[in-house]
Protein backbone atom coordinates (compact mmCIF):
# COMPACT_ATOMS: atom_id res chain seq x y z
CA UNK A 1 0.00 0.00 0.00
CA UNK A 2 1.43 3.21 -0.90
CA UNK A 3 0.31 6.49 -0.08
CA UNK A 4 0.67 10.22 -1.92
CA UNK A 5 0.86 13.02 0.53
CA UNK A 6 2.44 16.77 0.64
CA UNK A 7 4.08 18.27 2.99
CA UNK A 8 5.55 22.19 3.18
CA UNK A 9 8.69 21.56 4.80
CA UNK A 10 10.62 24.93 5.14
CA UNK A 11 8.51 26.72 2.74
CA UNK A 12 9.09 24.40 0.08
CA UNK A 13 5.82 22.16 -1.05
CA UNK A 14 6.71 18.74 -1.37
CA UNK A 15 5.01 15.45 -2.98
CA UNK A 16 5.70 12.81 -0.97
CA UNK A 17 5.37 8.89 -1.65
CA UNK A 18 5.10 6.87 1.36
CA UNK A 19 6.10 2.93 0.35
CA UNK A 20 5.43 2.31 3.91
CA UNK A 21 3.09 3.56 6.38
CA UNK A 22 5.75 3.06 9.51
CA UNK A 23 7.53 6.32 8.83
CA UNK A 24 7.82 8.73 11.53
CA UNK A 25 8.00 12.54 10.78
CA UNK A 26 11.51 11.82 12.30
CA UNK A 27 12.39 9.30 9.95
CA UNK A 28 11.29 10.90 6.84
CA UNK A 29 13.06 14.02 7.44
CA UNK A 30 16.40 12.36 8.36
CA UNK A 31 16.68 9.63 5.84
CA UNK A 32 14.48 10.41 3.17
CA UNK A 33 14.70 13.92 2.32
CA UNK A 34 18.31 14.37 4.19
CA UNK A 35 17.56 16.75 6.74
CA UNK A 36 19.70 15.92 9.35
CA UNK A 37 19.47 18.57 11.44
CA UNK A 38 16.59 17.20 13.64
CA UNK A 39 17.98 15.00 15.61
CA UNK A 40 17.18 11.15 16.84
CA UNK A 41 17.76 11.08 20.76
CA UNK A 42 15.17 8.64 22.51
CA UNK A 43 13.05 8.02 19.48
CA UNK A 44 9.95 7.79 22.55
CA UNK A 45 9.19 11.48 23.62
CA UNK A 46 11.53 11.25 26.40
CA UNK A 47 14.36 13.70 25.59
CA UNK A 48 13.20 16.62 23.13
CA UNK A 49 15.99 15.76 20.22
CA UNK A 50 13.56 15.27 18.03
CA UNK A 51 11.66 18.50 17.96
CA UNK A 52 10.12 20.63 15.26
CA UNK A 53 7.70 22.82 14.37
CA UNK A 54 4.22 21.36 13.04
CA UNK A 55 1.62 24.13 11.49
CA UNK A 56 3.77 26.41 13.80
CA UNK A 57 3.54 24.32 16.77
CA UNK A 58 6.83 22.30 18.64
CA UNK A 59 5.95 18.81 18.57
CA UNK A 60 7.88 15.39 19.16
CA UNK A 61 8.69 14.25 15.17
CA UNK A 62 9.50 10.83 16.54
CA UNK A 63 6.01 10.18 18.12
CA UNK A 64 4.50 11.36 14.62
CA UNK A 65 3.37 9.30 11.67
CA UNK A 66 4.34 10.73 8.53
CA UNK A 67 0.82 9.70 6.97
CA UNK A 68 -1.11 11.39 9.56
CA UNK A 69 0.25 14.62 8.89
CA UNK A 70 -0.69 15.80 4.89
CA UNK A 71 -1.38 18.93 4.25
CA UNK A 72 0.76 20.33 7.52
CA UNK A 73 3.65 22.78 7.35
CA UNK A 74 6.76 21.90 8.55
CA UNK A 75 9.91 24.10 10.06
CA UNK A 76 12.96 22.52 10.86
CA UNK A 77 16.54 23.49 11.70
CA UNK A 78 17.24 24.01 8.54
CA UNK A 79 14.85 26.32 7.69
CA UNK A 80 15.15 29.06 10.92
CA UNK A 81 18.27 31.24 9.62
CA UNK A 82 17.21 34.03 7.03
CA UNK A 83 19.97 33.27 4.39
CA UNK A 84 22.74 33.20 6.29
CA UNK A 85 21.90 35.75 8.97
CA UNK A 86 21.14 33.66 12.03
CA UNK A 87 17.87 33.34 14.03
CA UNK A 88 17.87 35.72 17.16
CA UNK A 89 17.39 32.45 18.70
CA UNK A 90 21.02 30.84 16.96
CA UNK A 91 22.42 33.67 17.68
CA UNK A 92 21.41 34.14 21.76
CA UNK A 93 22.26 30.10 21.87
CA UNK A 94 26.14 31.00 20.64
CA UNK A 95 26.33 34.23 23.14
CA UNK A 96 25.32 32.44 25.81
CA UNK A 97 26.77 29.36 25.45
CA UNK A 98 23.64 26.94 25.44
CA UNK A 99 25.12 24.05 24.48
CA UNK A 100 28.65 22.14 24.71
CA UNK A 101 28.35 18.87 21.98
CA UNK A 102 25.35 20.27 20.50
CA UNK A 103 23.64 16.91 20.13
CA UNK A 104 19.95 18.56 21.89
CA UNK A 105 20.90 22.28 20.07
CA UNK A 106 18.70 21.74 17.16
CA UNK A 107 15.56 20.12 19.68
CA UNK A 108 16.45 22.98 22.22
CA UNK A 109 15.99 25.89 19.59
CA UNK A 110 12.97 24.62 17.43
CA UNK A 111 11.30 24.22 20.90
CA UNK A 112 12.16 27.43 22.46
CA UNK A 113 10.37 28.68 19.03
CA UNK A 114 7.50 27.25 20.06
CA UNK A 115 7.93 28.26 23.29
CA UNK A 116 8.22 31.85 22.34
CA UNK A 117 5.03 32.07 19.42
CA UNK A 118 2.89 30.29 22.25
CA UNK A 119 3.57 33.48 24.79
CA UNK A 120 2.90 31.83 27.94
CA UNK A 121 6.36 32.27 29.67
CA UNK A 122 7.17 35.90 29.89
CA UNK A 123 10.66 36.59 30.98
CA UNK A 124 10.21 34.49 33.62
CA UNK A 125 13.13 32.56 34.26
CA UNK A 126 11.09 29.78 36.19
CA UNK A 127 8.42 29.93 33.78
CA UNK A 128 10.73 29.92 31.24
CA UNK A 129 12.36 26.80 32.68
CA UNK A 130 9.14 24.70 33.24
CA UNK A 131 7.82 25.25 29.49
CA UNK A 132 11.28 24.04 28.38
CA UNK A 133 11.54 20.58 30.57
CA UNK A 134 10.56 19.09 27.03
CA UNK A 135 14.45 19.11 26.07
CA UNK A 136 16.93 17.16 27.68
CA UNK A 137 20.60 18.61 27.55
CA UNK A 138 22.60 15.76 28.48
CA UNK A 139 25.83 18.49 29.03
CA UNK A 140 23.80 20.42 31.44
CA UNK A 141 23.61 23.61 29.68
CA UNK A 142 20.76 24.58 30.84
CA UNK A 143 21.57 27.82 32.71
CA UNK A 144 23.29 29.29 29.25
CA UNK A 145 20.00 28.36 27.60
CA UNK A 146 17.57 29.79 29.67
CA UNK A 147 19.19 32.67 29.06
CA UNK A 148 19.50 32.45 25.39
CA UNK A 149 15.74 31.99 25.22
CA UNK A 150 15.03 35.29 27.54
CA UNK A 151 17.49 37.44 24.91
CA UNK A 152 16.19 36.12 22.10
CA UNK A 153 12.66 36.27 23.05
CA UNK A 154 13.56 40.32 24.42
CA UNK A 155 15.25 40.88 20.67
CA UNK A 156 12.17 39.41 18.77
CA UNK A 157 9.62 41.85 20.90
CA UNK A 158 11.37 44.75 20.49
CA UNK A 159 11.79 43.78 16.62
CA UNK A 160 8.02 43.06 16.33
CA UNK A 161 7.35 46.13 17.86
CA UNK A 162 9.59 48.59 15.69
CA UNK A 163 8.10 46.35 13.15
CA UNK A 164 4.56 47.19 13.91
CA UNK A 165 5.47 50.87 14.40
CA UNK B 1 7.49 -2.05 14.35
CA UNK B 2 5.05 -4.40 12.60
CA UNK B 3 3.68 -3.47 9.42
CA UNK B 4 -0.10 -2.36 9.51
CA UNK B 5 -2.62 -0.41 7.35
CA UNK B 6 -3.43 3.31 7.44
CA UNK B 7 -6.91 4.18 6.67
CA UNK B 8 -8.14 7.79 7.45
CA UNK B 9 -12.21 7.51 7.87
CA UNK B 10 -14.09 10.84 6.96
CA UNK B 11 -17.12 10.00 9.44
CA UNK B 12 -17.68 9.10 12.52
CA UNK B 13 -19.49 6.08 11.16
CA UNK B 14 -17.02 4.74 8.88
CA UNK B 15 -14.11 4.86 11.50
CA UNK B 16 -16.66 2.85 13.96
CA UNK B 17 -16.74 0.28 11.44
CA UNK B 18 -13.22 0.33 10.79
CA UNK B 19 -12.20 0.57 14.31
CA UNK B 20 -14.27 -2.53 14.95
CA UNK B 21 -12.39 -4.84 12.81
CA UNK B 22 -10.24 -7.31 14.91
CA UNK B 23 -6.63 -6.00 14.94
CA UNK B 24 -7.76 -2.54 14.63
CA UNK B 25 -6.44 0.42 17.01
CA UNK B 26 -7.79 4.08 16.56
CA UNK B 27 -5.13 6.72 16.13
CA UNK B 28 -4.85 10.51 18.15
CA UNK B 29 -1.92 11.67 17.73
CA UNK B 30 0.34 8.76 18.59
CA UNK B 31 2.32 9.76 21.33
CA UNK B 32 1.65 6.90 22.87
CA UNK B 33 0.69 4.38 20.78
CA UNK B 34 3.23 4.92 18.60
CA UNK B 35 5.80 4.29 21.54
CA UNK B 36 3.67 0.98 22.05
CA UNK B 37 4.44 0.21 18.56
CA UNK B 38 7.51 0.43 18.60
CA UNK B 39 8.46 -1.29 21.71
CA UNK B 40 6.11 -3.99 20.39
CA UNK B 41 3.26 -3.54 23.18
CA UNK B 42 0.64 -2.65 20.76
CA UNK B 43 1.09 -4.49 17.53
CA UNK B 44 -2.07 -3.07 15.52
CA UNK B 45 -2.90 -4.61 11.72
CA UNK B 46 -4.69 -1.41 11.31
CA UNK B 47 -4.94 2.52 12.18
CA UNK B 48 -7.51 3.82 12.10
CA UNK B 49 -6.70 8.07 11.96
CA UNK B 50 -9.20 9.50 13.70
CA UNK B 51 -7.61 13.26 13.39
CA UNK B 52 -9.59 14.81 10.39
CA UNK B 53 -12.87 13.78 11.61
CA UNK B 54 -14.60 16.66 11.60
CA UNK B 55 -16.39 18.51 14.69
CA UNK B 56 -14.37 16.33 17.45
CA UNK B 57 -11.89 19.58 17.69
CA UNK B 58 -14.37 21.90 19.44
CA UNK B 59 -14.75 23.39 23.31
CA UNK B 60 -18.60 23.83 23.32
CA UNK B 61 -20.28 25.68 25.48
CA UNK B 62 -23.50 24.28 26.44
CA UNK B 63 -27.08 26.22 27.24
CA UNK B 64 -27.21 24.49 30.47
CA UNK B 65 -23.87 25.81 31.12
CA UNK B 66 -22.05 22.26 31.15
CA UNK B 67 -19.10 22.15 28.81
CA UNK B 68 -17.94 19.39 25.88
CA UNK B 69 -14.43 18.83 25.59
CA UNK B 70 -14.48 17.75 21.73
CA UNK B 71 -12.22 13.81 21.50
CA UNK B 72 -9.56 15.83 19.52
CA UNK B 73 -8.93 18.67 21.84
CA UNK B 74 -5.09 18.91 21.99
CA UNK B 75 -4.35 18.71 25.74
CA UNK B 76 -2.31 22.71 25.81
CA UNK B 77 -5.26 24.10 23.39
CA UNK B 78 -7.66 23.22 26.42
CA UNK B 79 -5.21 23.99 29.76
CA UNK B 80 -4.90 27.50 27.40
CA UNK B 81 -8.38 28.27 26.49
CA UNK B 82 -9.21 31.24 29.16
CA UNK B 83 -12.63 30.51 29.60
CA UNK B 84 -11.86 26.74 30.64
CA UNK B 85 -9.19 27.39 32.56
CA UNK B 86 -11.35 29.85 34.67
CA UNK B 87 -13.92 27.64 35.55
CA UNK B 88 -11.91 24.59 35.69
CA UNK B 89 -8.52 25.74 36.84
CA UNK B 90 -7.97 22.68 38.22
CA UNK B 91 -8.08 20.23 35.06
CA UNK B 92 -5.84 23.12 33.31
CA UNK B 93 -3.40 22.81 35.87
CA UNK B 94 -3.69 18.83 35.63
CA UNK B 95 -3.19 18.90 32.08
CA UNK B 96 0.03 21.80 32.09
CA UNK B 97 1.79 19.43 35.12
CA UNK B 98 1.71 16.44 32.13
CA UNK B 99 4.51 15.35 30.18
CA UNK B 100 5.78 18.21 28.27
CA UNK B 101 4.87 21.30 26.18
CA UNK B 102 5.76 19.26 22.49
CA UNK B 103 4.08 16.49 24.05
CA UNK B 104 0.55 18.65 25.42
CA UNK B 105 0.62 20.15 21.70
CA UNK B 106 0.13 17.29 20.08
CA UNK B 107 -1.70 14.81 22.86
CA UNK B 108 -5.68 14.96 21.97
CA UNK B 109 -8.54 14.49 24.98
CA UNK B 110 -9.31 11.04 24.14
CA UNK B 111 -6.18 9.75 23.51
CA UNK B 112 -4.43 10.53 27.26
CA UNK B 113 -7.95 9.64 28.88
CA UNK B 114 -7.57 5.86 26.84
CA UNK B 115 -3.23 6.30 27.25
CA UNK B 116 -2.38 2.63 28.48
CA UNK B 117 -0.12 1.63 31.54
CA UNK B 118 3.31 3.06 31.84
CA UNK B 119 4.06 -0.71 34.05
CA UNK B 120 7.53 -1.84 32.72
CA UNK B 121 6.87 -6.09 32.64
CA UNK B 122 3.70 -4.59 30.05
CA UNK B 123 5.84 -3.16 27.84
CA UNK B 124 8.83 -5.32 27.89
CA UNK B 125 7.44 -8.63 25.77
CA UNK B 126 9.93 -10.86 27.27
CA UNK B 127 8.01 -10.54 30.60
CA UNK B 128 4.83 -12.46 32.50
CA UNK B 129 2.21 -9.95 32.42
CA UNK B 130 -1.36 -10.60 32.77
CA UNK B 131 -2.88 -7.44 30.75
CA UNK B 132 -0.97 -7.85 27.65
CA UNK B 133 -1.17 -11.32 27.54
CA UNK B 134 -4.18 -12.87 29.36
CA UNK B 135 -3.30 -15.66 31.60
CA UNK B 136 0.76 -15.59 31.58
CA UNK B 137 0.90 -14.01 34.89
CA UNK B 138 2.50 -10.66 36.50
CA UNK B 139 6.03 -10.20 36.79
CA UNK B 140 5.50 -7.00 38.64
CA UNK B 141 4.32 -8.81 41.80
CA UNK B 142 7.71 -9.97 42.63
CA UNK B 143 9.62 -7.21 40.45
CA UNK B 144 10.24 -3.24 40.59
CA UNK B 145 7.29 -2.26 42.04
CA UNK B 146 7.57 0.71 43.94
CA UNK B 147 5.03 2.64 41.74
CA UNK B 148 2.84 0.24 41.20
CA UNK B 149 -1.19 0.36 42.90
CA UNK B 150 -2.17 0.71 46.60
CA UNK B 151 -6.37 0.79 45.82
CA UNK B 152 -7.80 -1.81 43.94
CA UNK B 153 -5.47 -4.09 42.70
CA UNK B 154 -5.85 -7.98 42.36
CA UNK B 155 -2.77 -10.42 42.26
CA UNK B 156 -3.66 -10.66 38.47
CA UNK B 157 -2.20 -7.25 38.14
CA UNK B 158 -1.09 -3.96 39.87
CA UNK B 159 -0.84 -1.32 37.06
CA UNK B 160 -1.76 2.10 37.59
CA UNK B 161 -3.14 4.71 35.34
CA UNK B 162 -0.83 7.32 34.62
CA UNK B 163 -3.11 10.06 33.25
CA UNK B 164 -3.10 13.17 35.34
CA UNK B 165 -5.73 14.98 32.99
CA UNK B 166 -8.20 12.15 34.47
CA UNK B 167 -8.21 12.62 38.05
CA UNK B 168 -9.82 16.09 38.37
CA UNK B 169 -12.00 15.34 35.62
CA UNK B 170 -13.12 12.28 37.78
CA UNK B 171 -13.48 14.72 40.70
CA UNK B 172 -15.63 17.02 38.95
CA UNK B 173 -18.26 13.81 37.45
CA UNK B 174 -16.42 14.33 34.21
CA UNK B 175 -19.14 12.24 31.15
CA UNK B 176 -17.60 10.51 28.60
CA UNK B 177 -19.78 10.78 25.10
CA UNK B 178 -18.97 7.19 23.19
CA UNK B 179 -19.84 6.86 19.98
CA UNK B 180 -20.57 2.69 18.44
CA UNK B 181 -22.28 0.76 16.26
CA UNK B 182 -25.96 1.26 17.88
CA UNK B 183 -25.09 4.95 18.12
CA UNK B 184 -24.47 7.08 21.03
CA UNK B 185 -23.97 6.77 24.95
CA UNK B 186 -22.32 7.86 27.62
CA UNK B 187 -20.81 7.05 30.74
CA UNK B 188 -19.22 8.55 33.79
CA UNK B 189 -15.77 9.14 33.44
CA UNK B 190 -15.75 7.28 36.76
CA UNK B 191 -16.46 4.19 35.54
CA UNK B 192 -14.86 3.78 32.30
CA UNK B 193 -11.87 2.76 33.30
CA UNK B 194 -11.59 -0.97 35.17
CA UNK B 195 -10.15 -2.10 37.67
CA UNK B 196 -8.36 -5.30 37.04
CA UNK B 197 -10.10 -8.20 39.09
CA UNK B 198 -9.64 -11.21 36.98
CA UNK B 199 -9.65 -9.56 33.66
CA UNK B 200 -6.97 -7.34 33.90
CA UNK B 201 -6.77 -7.41 29.73
CA UNK B 202 -9.96 -5.67 29.77
CA UNK B 203 -8.97 -2.04 30.35
CA UNK B 204 -11.77 -0.13 29.83
CA UNK B 205 -15.46 -0.13 29.30
CA UNK B 206 -15.43 0.53 25.27
CA UNK B 207 -16.89 -2.00 23.50
CA UNK B 208 -14.65 -2.96 20.11
CA UNK B 209 -15.15 -0.03 17.69
CA UNK B 210 -16.55 2.47 20.68
CA UNK B 211 -15.26 5.77 20.10
CA UNK B 212 -14.79 8.58 22.67
CA UNK B 213 -16.16 11.60 20.61
CA UNK B 214 -15.92 13.84 23.65
CA UNK B 215 -15.85 14.59 27.41
CA UNK B 216 -18.87 16.65 28.90
CA UNK B 217 -18.11 18.38 32.32
CA UNK B 218 -21.28 19.34 34.09
CA UNK B 219 -22.22 22.77 34.64
CA UNK B 220 -21.92 22.12 38.65
CA UNK B 221 -18.08 21.78 38.58
CA UNK B 222 -17.76 25.45 37.85
CA UNK B 223 -18.73 26.09 41.27
CA UNK B 224 -15.26 24.84 43.03
CA UNK B 225 -13.56 27.48 40.62
CA UNK B 226 -12.59 29.35 43.52
CA UNK B 227 -11.10 26.29 45.83
CA UNK B 228 -9.53 23.84 43.34
CA UNK B 229 -5.99 22.70 42.97
CA UNK B 230 -4.28 19.42 41.96
CA UNK B 231 -0.52 18.63 43.47
CA UNK B 232 1.11 15.79 42.09
CA UNK B 233 4.74 14.58 43.44
CA UNK B 234 7.15 13.25 40.84
CA UNK B 235 10.57 12.19 40.98
CA UNK B 236 11.58 15.05 39.45
CA UNK B 237 10.38 18.79 39.02
CA UNK B 238 8.90 18.25 35.39
CA UNK B 239 8.56 16.25 32.55
CA UNK B 240 7.83 12.88 34.45
CA UNK B 241 4.85 10.75 35.39
CA UNK B 242 3.05 11.11 39.27
CA UNK B 243 4.24 8.88 41.97
CA UNK B 244 1.23 9.72 43.70
CA UNK B 245 -1.43 13.22 43.02
CA UNK B 246 -4.45 14.59 44.49
CA UNK B 247 -7.14 16.69 42.97
CA UNK B 248 -9.35 18.68 45.42
CA UNK B 249 -12.23 20.99 44.95
CA UNK B 250 -14.44 23.13 47.59
CA UNK B 251 -16.66 25.09 48.14
CA UNK B 252 -16.38 26.80 51.58
CA UNK B 253 -18.61 29.43 52.99
CA UNK B 254 -17.69 30.90 56.48
CA UNK B 255 -14.72 28.44 56.76
CA UNK B 256 -17.39 25.82 56.55
CA UNK B 257 -17.34 23.19 53.75
CA UNK B 258 -20.61 23.73 51.79
CA UNK B 259 -19.04 20.76 49.46
CA UNK B 260 -15.90 18.55 48.60
CA UNK B 261 -14.55 17.17 45.72
CA UNK B 262 -11.88 14.64 46.02
CA UNK B 263 -9.55 12.00 43.58
CA UNK B 264 -6.68 10.56 43.50
CA UNK B 265 -4.13 9.69 40.62
CA UNK B 266 -1.15 7.28 40.61
CA UNK B 267 -2.57 5.30 43.06
CA UNK B 268 -4.73 2.52 40.98
CA UNK B 269 -5.30 1.18 37.55
CA UNK B 270 -8.18 4.02 37.41
CA UNK B 271 -8.48 7.75 38.47
CA UNK B 272 -9.44 6.98 42.39
CA UNK B 273 -12.54 9.18 43.38
CA UNK B 274 -12.45 9.53 47.22
CA UNK B 275 -16.21 9.96 48.17
CA UNK B 276 -16.12 9.11 51.64
CA UNK B 277 -13.36 11.61 52.73
CA UNK B 278 -15.92 14.01 50.34
CA UNK B 279 -18.94 13.25 52.64
CA UNK B 280 -16.82 13.79 55.83
CA UNK B 281 -15.31 16.68 54.85
CA UNK B 282 -19.07 18.31 53.98
CA UNK B 283 -20.01 20.90 56.86
CA UNK B 284 -17.03 20.28 58.99
CA UNK B 285 -14.96 23.42 59.31
CA UNK B 286 -11.81 23.62 56.70
CA UNK B 287 -9.00 22.65 59.05
CA UNK B 288 -6.13 20.60 59.44
CA UNK B 289 -7.81 17.85 61.55
CA UNK B 290 -10.78 17.81 58.75
CA UNK B 291 -8.21 17.73 56.11
CA UNK B 292 -5.94 14.52 57.85
CA UNK B 293 -9.64 12.89 58.24
CA UNK B 294 -10.24 13.39 54.98
CA UNK B 295 -7.28 11.57 54.06
CA UNK B 296 -7.57 9.09 56.41
CA UNK B 297 -10.56 7.61 54.64
CA UNK B 298 -9.35 8.22 51.58
CA UNK B 299 -6.89 5.79 51.83
CA UNK B 300 -8.68 3.51 54.28
CA UNK B 301 -8.70 0.59 52.05
CA UNK B 302 -5.06 0.95 50.51
CA UNK B 303 -2.32 -1.88 50.88
CA UNK B 304 0.77 -2.47 49.29
CA UNK B 305 0.78 -4.38 46.23
CA UNK B 306 4.84 -4.36 46.80
CA UNK B 307 7.49 -2.25 47.70
CA UNK B 308 5.30 0.97 47.76
CA UNK B 309 4.29 1.33 51.40
CA UNK B 310 5.65 4.50 51.41
CA UNK B 311 3.28 5.33 48.65
CA UNK B 312 0.09 5.54 51.03
CA UNK B 313 2.01 7.56 53.91
CA UNK B 314 2.58 9.58 50.19
CA UNK B 315 -0.71 9.75 49.25
CA UNK B 316 -2.45 11.14 52.35
CA UNK B 317 -0.14 14.06 52.44
CA UNK B 318 -0.76 14.93 49.23
CA UNK B 319 -4.49 15.00 50.06
CA UNK B 320 -4.00 16.99 52.94
CA UNK B 321 -1.80 19.21 50.70
CA UNK B 322 -4.29 19.68 48.22
CA UNK B 323 -7.22 20.28 50.52
CA UNK B 324 -4.75 22.98 52.18
CA UNK B 325 -4.34 24.85 49.17
CA UNK B 326 -8.01 24.44 47.69
CA UNK B 327 -9.00 26.23 50.91
CA UNK B 328 -7.21 28.78 50.66
CA UNK B 329 -8.20 29.89 47.35
CA UNK B 330 -7.44 29.51 43.69
CA UNK B 331 -3.97 30.94 42.44
CA UNK B 332 -4.90 34.11 39.87
CA UNK B 333 -3.02 32.72 37.49
CA UNK B 334 -1.81 29.43 36.60
CA UNK B 335 1.84 29.08 39.02
CA UNK B 336 5.14 28.88 37.36
CA UNK B 337 5.41 24.68 38.26
CA UNK B 338 1.80 23.63 37.25
CA UNK B 339 1.40 20.65 40.15
CA UNK B 340 4.52 20.84 42.02
CA UNK B 341 4.86 21.05 45.30
CA UNK B 342 8.20 22.35 45.04
CA UNK B 343 7.14 25.67 43.49
CA UNK B 344 8.44 28.89 44.19
CA UNK B 345 4.98 30.75 44.63
CA UNK B 346 4.25 32.04 48.07
CA UNK B 347 2.60 29.84 50.60
CA UNK B 348 2.73 26.98 48.04
CA UNK B 349 6.44 25.83 48.91
CA UNK B 350 7.64 22.49 50.34
CA UNK B 351 9.59 24.22 52.96
CA UNK B 352 6.94 26.51 53.97
C1 LIG C 1 7.75 10.95 27.68
C2 LIG C 1 6.29 11.02 28.02
C3 LIG C 1 5.89 11.57 29.23
C4 LIG C 1 4.54 11.63 29.56
N1 LIG C 1 4.17 12.17 30.76
C5 LIG C 1 2.86 12.22 31.10
C6 LIG C 1 2.43 12.76 32.34
O1 LIG C 1 3.24 13.22 33.15
N2 LIG C 1 1.10 12.76 32.62
C7 LIG C 1 0.18 12.27 31.74
O2 LIG C 1 -1.01 12.31 32.06
N3 LIG C 1 0.55 11.74 30.57
C8 LIG C 1 1.86 11.72 30.23
N4 LIG C 1 2.23 11.16 29.03
C9 LIG C 1 1.22 10.49 28.21
C10 LIG C 1 0.53 11.42 27.25
O3 LIG C 1 -0.35 12.24 27.97
C11 LIG C 1 -0.25 10.53 26.27
O4 LIG C 1 0.69 9.90 25.44
C12 LIG C 1 -1.22 11.33 25.40
O5 LIG C 1 -2.15 12.02 26.18
C13 LIG C 1 -1.96 10.38 24.46
O6 LIG C 1 -2.73 11.13 23.55
P1 LIG C 1 -2.63 10.82 21.99
O7 LIG C 1 -3.61 11.67 21.29
O8 LIG C 1 -1.22 10.90 21.52
O9 LIG C 1 -3.11 9.31 22.00
P2 LIG C 1 -2.71 8.05 21.08
O10 LIG C 1 -1.33 7.64 21.35
O11 LIG C 1 -3.08 8.34 19.67
O12 LIG C 1 -3.70 6.98 21.66
C14 LIG C 1 -3.58 6.45 22.97
C15 LIG C 1 -4.59 5.32 23.16
O13 LIG C 1 -5.92 5.83 23.14
C16 LIG C 1 -6.69 5.27 22.09
N5 LIG C 1 -7.51 6.37 21.59
C17 LIG C 1 -7.08 7.59 21.15
N6 LIG C 1 -8.11 8.41 20.89
C18 LIG C 1 -9.24 7.71 21.17
C19 LIG C 1 -10.64 8.01 21.11
N7 LIG C 1 -11.08 9.21 20.70
N8 LIG C 1 -11.52 7.04 21.47
C20 LIG C 1 -11.09 5.82 21.89
N9 LIG C 1 -9.78 5.49 21.96
C21 LIG C 1 -8.87 6.41 21.62
C22 LIG C 1 -5.67 4.73 21.10
O14 LIG C 1 -6.17 3.66 20.36
C23 LIG C 1 -4.55 4.30 22.03
O15 LIG C 1 -4.80 3.05 22.58
C24 LIG C 1 3.57 11.12 28.66
C25 LIG C 1 3.97 10.58 27.44
C26 LIG C 1 5.31 10.51 27.11
C27 LIG C 1 5.71 9.91 25.80
S1 LIG D 1 1.13 -5.10 36.99
FE1 LIG D 1 -0.40 -5.50 35.40
S2 LIG D 1 0.51 -4.48 33.63
FE2 LIG D 1 2.19 -4.79 35.08
S3 LIG D 1 3.08 -6.82 34.62
FE3 LIG D 1 1.51 -7.16 36.16
S4 LIG D 1 -0.27 -7.68 34.92
FE4 LIG D 1 1.12 -6.65 33.53
S1 LIG E 1 13.96 11.57 19.81
FE1 LIG E 1 11.96 12.36 19.94
S2 LIG E 1 11.83 12.91 22.02
FE2 LIG E 1 13.74 11.86 21.97
S1 LIG F 1 24.69 20.34 24.50
FE1 LIG F 1 25.21 18.26 24.75
S2 LIG F 1 23.29 17.41 25.17
FE2 LIG F 1 22.85 19.49 25.27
Amino acid sequence: MSLSINLTINGQLRDITLDDPRVTLLDLLRERLDLTGTKKGCDRGQCGACTVLVNGRRMNSCLALTASLDGAVITTIEGLADGDTLHPLQSAFIEHDGFQCGFCTPGQIMSAAGLIAEAQAGDDPERIRELMSGNICRCGAYQGITEAVQQAQREMIARNRKDAA
Amino acid sequence: MKRFDYVRPSSIAEAVSAAALPGSAILGAGTNLLDMMKIGSAQPERLVDITRLPGLDGIDWLPDGSVEIGALVRNADLAYDERFARRFPSVAEALLSGASPQLRNAATAGGNVMQHTRCAYFHDLSSACNRRSPGSGCDALNGENRLHAVLGWSEHCIATHPSDFCVPLVALDAVVEIEGHKGRRELALEALHLLPGNTPEVESALMPGELIVALRLPAEAADFASHTRYLKLRERTSYAFAVVSAAAALVVDAGVVQSARLALGGVAAKPWRARRAEDALTGKPASPEAFAEAARLALADAKPSGHNAFKIELARRIVVRALTEAATGTPERTIPLPGSVFTTQAGSNHVA
